[in-house]
């Protein structure tokens, strides 16, 4: 099977991200959902071997990485949602971002 | 580090689980002599049925189970694989599919992944045919693997390669991390063996040498670094040849339960090992009681069953005393020290008796049988 970029969302293959830039725009992929958990009475990130829990602005970030925004897209509607500065937003979920990429639980469109 | 008064109640109330294990059935082509599976192995009118199992997958997700891992044995073995993979999903339950890819075919894979399997985790034995199915013991098993695998990136379900390792593969670690990055896994299990049951059996001819380990250490190190962003690569370092124990199961009783072919409810997929515990059976009592109170599981949960050393050690809730098997196997009482600690009085004894078993010149199996 040659490499490349053949296989959608895995553009970034052998590209290690340091930073997600304005215009990528990320989504869950296959086996990287969000599930509300009963029991606990909160949000979770379900992925391959983990589960991670999310505070109120992680499930605000993943709710709007629709796959369709780009992450400046993405910082617009939370700065709207809750009338926050868009730097500080975007400080957060560039980290957030970059961070998932790199455990390959958020990807880029290619 | 002080331990405040909330902490130490957190800790002796019941756990919510985060993970199920489900062996559906012990019946495997395969015949790995470091099989996770008991010695003795469940028969096929012994397992639970198909509506029992889907119960069992609501019960947990009840509970607060968020992954159940669908193993065996094999699990393709079972006909009903199918509908006991919807009925997990359906459940609420993220669900993984722990195979060695033997008794797939593409239609049954695409009609798994259209009831929404997860995620896909798949063994290999070696990263050539040759090596691979001689510690299988299961001939063209590899080439089986490699069409499972490509079926899986097609379908874009993620893909996590197991890899168990031991004397006779170590030495391919950096080959076995580039079949996974050729297979696009987005995950490579380097799990060392555990010697229990059938690895214990065989730990003459799977006992890897320090050396093999400490290079495999530097192979992992340097391959987490240059596939950042590719592969996640899990390792843990051989008991033996480390200095504080895992924590086996992320503590006793606290993260994760495991369901045998059989019913049985067991607080870690070897705890059968520990023949002083008793334990109960899904057919007999719910699942949620089992877990709260079943006498197996309330034994060694939290940290007030600890002895010293670890009663008195800080680390106790970093790795919550070790593998209680291990303990029972070594000092005949599974409430002692894991001798995989360093501050075991018998560490010295384990590792020497390691090393002893590596420098064994067998390389012949005593292979898995029902």
């Amino acid at each position: 099977m040659p490499g490349g970029l053949a296989h959608p969302g895995c553009a970034r293959r052998g590209r290690p991200m340091t930073e997600i830039a304005e215009t990528d725009v990320p989504f869950l992929p296959r086996g990287v959902r969000v599930h509300h958990c009963e029991v606990r009475k909160g949000w979770y990130l379900l992925a391959p071997e983990r589960a991670v829990k999310m505070d109120q602005i992680a499930h605000a970030i993943l709710s709007a990485t629709d796959g369709d925004r780009d992450f400046c897209g993405i910082v617009d509607k939370l700065a709207v949602d809750f009338s926050a500065p868009k730097d500080r937003i975007a400080q957060d979920a560039r980290k957030f971002l970059t961070d998932l990429v790199n455990r390959r639980m958020v990807e880029i469109r290619p | 580090m002080n331990q405040p008064v909330e902490m130490k109640q957190a800790l002796s109330a019941v756990p919510i689980p985060m993970a199920m294990l489900a062996e559906l059935t012990h019946r495997c082509p395969l015949k790995c002599p470091y099989c996770s599976n008991p010695l003795e192995l469940a028969k096929a009118k012994e397992e639970l049925s198909t509506e029992e199992w889907i119960d069992v997958f609501r019960q947990a997700a009840k509970l607060g189970v968020l992954h159940v891992h669908l193993s065996g044995g094999e699990p393709a073995s079972r006909r009903d694989l199918e509908v006991l993979t919807s009925g997990a999903r359906e459940a609420g339950l993220y669900t993984n599919l722990i195979t060695s890819g033997v008794g797939l075919t593409e239609r049954r894979f695409a009609e798994l992944v259209e009831r929404g399997l997860d995620h896909v985790q798949l063994s290999i034995q070696g990263t050539d045919a040759a090596t691979a199915d001689r510690i299988g013991g299961y001939k063209r098993g590899f080439d089986q693997k490699m069409k499972v695998a490509e079926w899986v990136k097609t379908s874009g379900v993620p893909l996590t390669v197991n890899a168990v390792m031991h004397r006779q593969n170590l030495d391919y670690l950096a080959e076995t991390v580039d079949l996974a990055v050729r297979l696009g896994a987005r995950r490579l299990e380097v799990a060392n063996t555990q010697y229990h049951g059938w690895a214990y059996r065989n730990r003459f001819a799977l006992m890897p040498t320090p050396e093999q380990v400490k290079r495999g250490g530097e192979i992992v190190a340097e391959a987490r670094e240059r596939l950042k962003g590719v592969l996640v690569i899990d390792y843990v370092t051989p008991d033996h040849l480390a200095t504080y124990p895992k924590p086996c199961m992320g503590g006793w009783a606290r993260v994760g339960l495991c369901v045998t072919p059989r019913g049985t409810v067991l607080p870690c997929h070897a705890a059968e090992t520990i023949t002083s515990l008793t334990f109960e059976n899904v057919r007999d009592k719910p699942l949620a009681k089992i877990w709260a109170r079943g006498e197996a599981f309330t034994a060694y949960r939290g940290t007030d069953w600890m002895p010293d050393p670890c009663g008195s050690c800080d680390r106790q809730t970093k790795d919550w005393g070790g593998c209680r098997c291990q303990a029972f196997a070594w000092n005949g009482d599974a409430a002692t020290v894991d001798p995989a600690c360093s501050k075991a009085p018998n560490h010295a004894e384990m590792r020497a008796a390691a090393e002893a078993e590596a420098a064994q010149a067998t390389d012949d199996f005593e292979y898995r049988t029902m």
